[in-house]
């Protein structure tokens, strides 16, 4: 599997490709969220719910071989390809990985022009809580 | 003014689109590459350039303390500023300019009734009636007097197509009402209410009525002497004018047996350590420096409204509502919400298993403004099983070609689920 950062410039040359087109680059993220897998719908809980969002988006993990793996969902298309480009990054990933991950492609395709402001504080509320996710993990193991 | 004139023939009653979109610089801008369309006038209005000019030389030409200055800058501030309450006056056919009061918005304007008149004349068991279609600035005021009080808040509920239960309302009106506090048009909805007749019903019981005119002012006639209302209030931003600025109208005979608002210069008579005596009216409840400049230029608003006719720019409206109606409904999985008889220019709707959100920022990204969400009408959101809807809401200088392009958006939109 190809490490953060080749992904990320995977990413940014996706991005590139949609030039300062708003309306394909937004079509686009929601195709990317269409793509990912389906989430159970039994964990739409209020547990998983990751606070700071103005979207709902649930989130969970799976530990895999000691790598953490992702799944999410969001009741807005736009969000859920959101959260999907963080997935394709940061999960199937040691701890260590994510908690280390700089997430310089959000600011290289310019996702807050994108987005707007209020989306990008909840796109840093799902960075965080992955983040969280991979620090309590890193803890345990090292308990 | 005269330049204003060749925008409509008032008697033809055919609104010049060019000439008037000409007067808003800011619709003349591309946004994402598209020019732009501006949908999202409930939520507030383009300005015209005479308004932004009025602002602009108000600070470069008059700007000074308006009411007590001794100096010929003063006086001339203060001139603008009456005039433009009795502009108001005409506006909504008060009739003196002391029952014109400037706030900062229509919440502001709820929230003094609730304050003053509220504090004096609402006790334990008494009863206000508001309705499911409230803007929250209309509901929580209510609840917050009313858990202080330990007063009751009724609810008049809607039908299916987001016109009141009139014949509900009846029921909850009893000797215990003080105070009805309605929507004249619904900012969610657009639904008008026909609050003539429910202000008379309150009347036979004794209650009062407050009617909240933030949607209806910019498009209707609000006559407050023909409607017989007690309380009107709504804001400048939504006519055309500046923010900042609110107006709320009361009753002679209310407006003097109310306790001030707020403390402070401007309100008073006299003051002394012992005791303070209140100002007359309407500067009783003006407490403090106000929002001159917007004030001054909200008379220019008004000017602008006056020359077209609410006539001519209810008729224009209406004619891209029908029309955006009749295009819309060939859209596949287009859910209209609220479909009243009589409605000022909204088109609220939802798309088959799109998100509002979603709609929003895909329609953003042609160019067209609209709002999404719950349009802080919660409870009403919460009676159609709903999170919120799409919005678009259309004002005099939109056009049918504007209209046309919000269709073929979301046409395409609506492919991508359905």
């Amino acid at each position: 599997m190809a490490d953060i950062n080749s992904i990320q410039e995977e990413i940014i040359s996706e991005f590139e490709i949609l030039g300062d087109d708003k309306e394909s680059t937004i079509y686009y993220i929601m195709e990317l969220g269409d793509q990912l897998q389906e989430f159970p719908e039994e964990e739409k809980k209020e547990d998983n719910i990751i606070k700071g969002c103005q979207s709902k988006v649930w989130l969970t993990t799976t530990l895999e071989d000691g790598k953490i793996c992702f799944q999410a969902d969001s009741n807005t298309d736009i969000t859920k390809g959101l959260i999907s480009l963080l997935i394709r990054v940061l999960s199937e990933r040691k701890a260590s990985e994510i908690i280390n991950a700089d997430l310089y492609f959000i600011d290289k395709i310019g996702m807050g022009n994108i987005i707007g402001s209020q989306r990008s504080n909840g796109l840093s509320a799902m960075i965080k809580q992955m983040k969280l996710y991979a620090i309590a993990y890193q803890a345990k193991t090292n308990a | 003014m005269s330049d204003l004139e060749p925008l409509n023939s008032i008697n033809s009653g055919i609104i010049a689109e060019d000439k008037i979109r000409a007067l808003f610089p800011i619709l003349h801008q591309e946004v994402n590459g598209k020019p732009l369309v501006y949908f999202d006038n409930a939520a507030t209005t383009q300005k015209p350039i005479q308004v932004i000019d009025a602002l602009k030389k108000y600070y470069e030409v008059d700007n000074s303390n308006i009411h007590r200055g001794a100096h010929t800058l003063a006086s001339r501030a203060t001139d603008y500023f009456e005039q433009t309450r009795n502009l108001v006056k005409q506006f909504i056919n008060a009739p003196s300019t002391e029952q014109v009061i400037f706030t900062k918005g229509t919440t502001d304007s709820i929230n003094l009734v609730a304050s003053t008149f509220g504090r004096k004349f609402i006790a334990e068991g008494d009863e206000i009636i508001i309705s499911t279609l409230e803007h929250h600035s209309n509901i929580v005021p209510w609840q917050m007097l009313c858990e202080e009080k330990g007063a009751i808040l009724k609810i008049i509920p809607i039908h299916d197509n987001g016109e009141l239960d009139l014949e509900a309302y009846k029921n909850l009106l009893s000797n215990k009402t003080k105070l009805v506090a309605v929507v004249h048009a619904s900012n969610a909805l657009g639904t008008i209410n026909p609050v003539k007749e429910m202000i008379e019903q309150a009347h036979e019981f004794g209650a009062k009525f407050l009617l909240d005119g933030a949607q209806s002012t910019a498009h209707l006639d609000v006559d407050v002497q023909d409607l017989d209302c007690d309380f009107l209030a709504f804001s400048a931003h939504k006519v055309y004018g500046p923010t900042g600025v609110g107006i709320l109208y009361g009753k002679w005979e209310l407006l003097e047996s109310m306790p001030p608002y707020q403390g402070g210069g401007e309100m008073i008579k006299e003051v002394t350590f012992a005791k303070t005596t209140y100002n007359d009216i309407p500067y009783k409840f003006e407490a403090g420096t106000p929002n001159i400049a917007d004030v001054i230029a909200f008379g220019e608003a008004i000017r602008f409204v006056n020359q077209l006719g609410k006539a001519a720019i209810r008729k224009h409206e209406n004619q891209l509502l029908e029309h955006a109606r009749e295009r819309c409904a060939t859209i596949k999985g287009f859910i209209p919400i609220g479909t009243a008889r009589d409605k000022v220019s909204v088109l609220s709707f939802g798309i088959n298993n799109i998100h509002p959100f979603d709609v929003g920022m895909m329609l953003d990204a042609s160019g067209i403004a609209v709002r999404t969400g719950h349009h802080c009408t919660q409870p009403l959101m919460e009676r159609f099983k709903i999170e919120g809807t799409v919005r678009a809401s259309f004002a005099v200088y939109n056009t049918i070609e504007e209209v046309d392009r919000l269709v073929e958006s979301l046409t395409k939109i609506s492919k991508r689920k359905n």
